[in-house]
């Protein structure tokens, strides 16, 4: 009998995360499917109350929390500490969480002094004849693998924007609040606050429906022999503001930041997608001036319609990656796109 | 800090990223179809954590750099004919598989292992540097693995910048969700750092560099342990290629005011 356990923590306004939601609709699927499986929730959090009767009729059997100022901050010793806490006391064989960078930082940690074994990114989970089986990808995005082990406590990093989202009443809960004593040694490292990246827009949205990439493209000389890269930053801010859309960056673009060579002041390495960047959830994707080779190509593995500029017929969009390749000069059609959308 | 840090990178192999891969079934699990073939590349964010490594070290006079590398040692052999040139650092050779399919707890306790080997280590001096996931497995589990077993409770993931204060104190800046950073400051040494970019470009090479290297990167080689690692508890049902390739419409000729509404349509659609 598999004793299932889905953990979160709040976020600054003390509810739970979209991701979150995610994860228990996941976990509650899963009790379904497993016969006698047990549901147990477990929230971290400087007060976690309004959270748990949030979720209140979810049908976990424990509400188990620990809350406090010291939990409120995402840090890994506290984390690992209130997790710890949290699994031995729901004696969990299965603990499903959401994948942010609180629980992506701690819970390997947890699993280490667990004697468990952990699977993150996450994104099927089937029980078939009383088994659980996952499905995550290997090698970034390039195979799919599904997979089943023997080792509990199995700890599972569900990836954001796959699992329905548990909907249902708030309701009253009991809640067992579990002392975790944080020594100094638990307590040296200080979060100061969240900051913005060193730009001068808040470019990345992973809300928006559509997610536009630029490539190094913009950056090159064009027909006229010349660089335009204000007008490249025009027609780019242009699309994201019309748009609400979130900005993606091919490797060689934000590379040229650190190259030394002239850059569009607004990108970042955090806006890469691909190989050694994100793999961001979208519906659509338009790419521009981006050539679409597969390290780049791979961060577009949960974009659903694919469209891209280029002036190259044979660049990689046009190898069965985009459903849309237009030959064409994305300055030119990138002017006329934001004129139709603010108009 | 007085002396300098002793800073440990962990970072392997992984395929060329230009390379195809496909999977293979072998009689203990899943592997690539030619993987002894395929051109490696140091795993990329394995590769900043060294470049950063390497230039905080450069800061802080006493300091010194090690990397250790889970890997088939003629893979790794062939691997320090370019990075060997680019910094400097002492080898520490596991001698075992570097796949994706390998279990990261196993991993974990075969580098952890291989860390408490390194003579003169300092540990309250260490900082424990690896990348936020390799390219193969993408786990990201790892290195906060390695660091739980050496008993460190400052981690850190997604790291783009470490700053030694006048303090002495260490302030990092991690990648949080929505595209920012969480800012967290440490009091000291000993911690783990799983980098993601950085902010440093690959350096060039240095034969210079190269040489000295060398010195020690033959001999760690030589006298490199081997290393059990699978994936002990693991059934794969089944490892395959995403299947969907697209019908791309190739649209030429088509002027841009067209193009234009054709997009804007869909973006509304």
């Amino acid at each position: 009998m598999e004793k299932i356990l889905c953990i979160a923590h709040t976020q600054p306004d003390g509810n739970l995360p979209s991701v979150a939601l995610e994860a228990l609709g996941a976990a509650v699927r899963l009790v379904q499917q497993l016969d006698g499986a047990t549901l147990s929730v477990g929230l971290i959090g400087q007060n976690v109350k309004p959270a748990a009767e949030s979720v209140a009729t979810c049908g976990a059997t424990r509400f188990l929390s620990v809350a406090g100022a010291e939990f409120e901050v995402s840090r890994y010793a506290s984390d690992a500490a209130a997790v710890e806490a949290i699994a031995r006391s729901a004696e969990a064989t299965i603990v499903i969480a959401p994948a942010t960078l609180r629980f992506s930082r701690s819970l390997p940690g947890v699993v280490q002094r667990l004697k468990g074994r952990i699977e993150t990114h996450v994104t099927g989970m089937d029980a078939a004849d009383g088994k659980l089986s996952i499905q995550r990808w290997y090698y970034r995005q390039r195979m799919m693998a599904t997979l089943t082990r023997m080792q509990r406590p199995w700890f599972l990093l569900l990836d954001g924007g796959v699992f329905p989202a548990w909907q249902g009443e708030p309701g009253t809960t009991t809640l067992e609040n579990l002392a975790v004593e944080l020594g100094e040694n638990l307590l040296r490292t200080k979060v100061i606050g969240i900051q913005a990246p060193s730009t001068n827009a808040r470019t990345i949205r992973p809300n928006a429906d559509v997610l536009f990439v630029a490539g190094a493209g913009w950056t090159k000389k064009q027909a006229d022999g010349e660089l335009h890269l204000n007008e490249a930053g025009e027609r780019i801010l242009g699309f994201l503001a019309n748009c609400n859309s979130s900005l993606g960056s091919s490797k060689s673009l934000v590379d040229q930041s650190v190259e030394g060579v002239p850059v569009l002041p607004f990108m970042s390495h955090l806006n890469q997608v691909g190989q050694t960047g994100s793999t961001p959830r979208h519906p659509k994707g338009l790419a521009t001036c981006c050539h679409g080779e597969e390290p780049h190509a791979v961060g577009w593995r949960f974009i659903n319609e694919r469209r891209a500029i280029n002036t190259d017929a044979s660049c990689g969009w046009a190898q069965g990656k985009a459903d849309v390749l237009y030959v064409a000069d994305a300055f030119q059609v990138m002017a006329k796109v934001n004129e139709l959308l603010a108009g | 800090m007085d002396g300098g840090y002793h800073i440990v990178v962990c970072g392997s192999i992984v395929p060329d990223p230009l390379q195809t891969l496909a999977p293979v079934e072998g009689p203990t699990g899943p592997s690539l179809k030619n993987e002894m073939m395929l051109p490696a590349v140091l795993d990329p964010w394995a590769g900043h954590a060294l470049y950063e490594a390497a230039h905080l070290a450069k800061n802080m006079p006493g300091s010194k750099v090690w990397l250790v590398s889970l890997g088939p040692k003629q893979k790794l052999q062939q691997l320090m004919m370019s990075i060997a040139q680019k910094v400097s650092f002492e080898l520490v050779v596991l001698d075992g598989p570097a796949g994706g399919f390998t279990d990261p707890c196993e991993v974990a306790s075969v580098l952890a292992g291989g860390i408490e080997t390194i003579q003169g280590l300092d540990r309250s001096r260490l900082l424990l540097f690896g990348g936020c996931a390799s390219a193969s497995r993408d786990a990201g589990v790892t290195m906060q693995m390695v660091g739980e077993q050496l008993g460190i409770t400052d981690q850190f993931l997604g790291v783009d910048e470490l700053v030694v204060q006048p303090d002495g104190t260490l302030k990092i800046l991690e990648r949080s969700e929505g595209g920012q950073y969480q800012v967290s400051v440490c009091a000291a040494a000993p911690a783990l750092l799983a980098w993601a970019t950085g902010n440093l470009p690959e350096p060039p090479n240095n034969p210079q560099i190269g040489m000295a290297n060398m010195r020690t990167v033959m001999p760690a080689l030589q006298k490199a342990l081997p290393a059990k690692v699978g994936a002990e508890g693991v059934s794969f049902l089944s490892v395959e290629l995403p299947k969907q390739r697209r019908e791309t419409r190739i649209v030429r000729d088509m002027p841009p005011d067209e193009i234009a509404r054709e997009i804007v349509d869909w973006i509304k659609g």
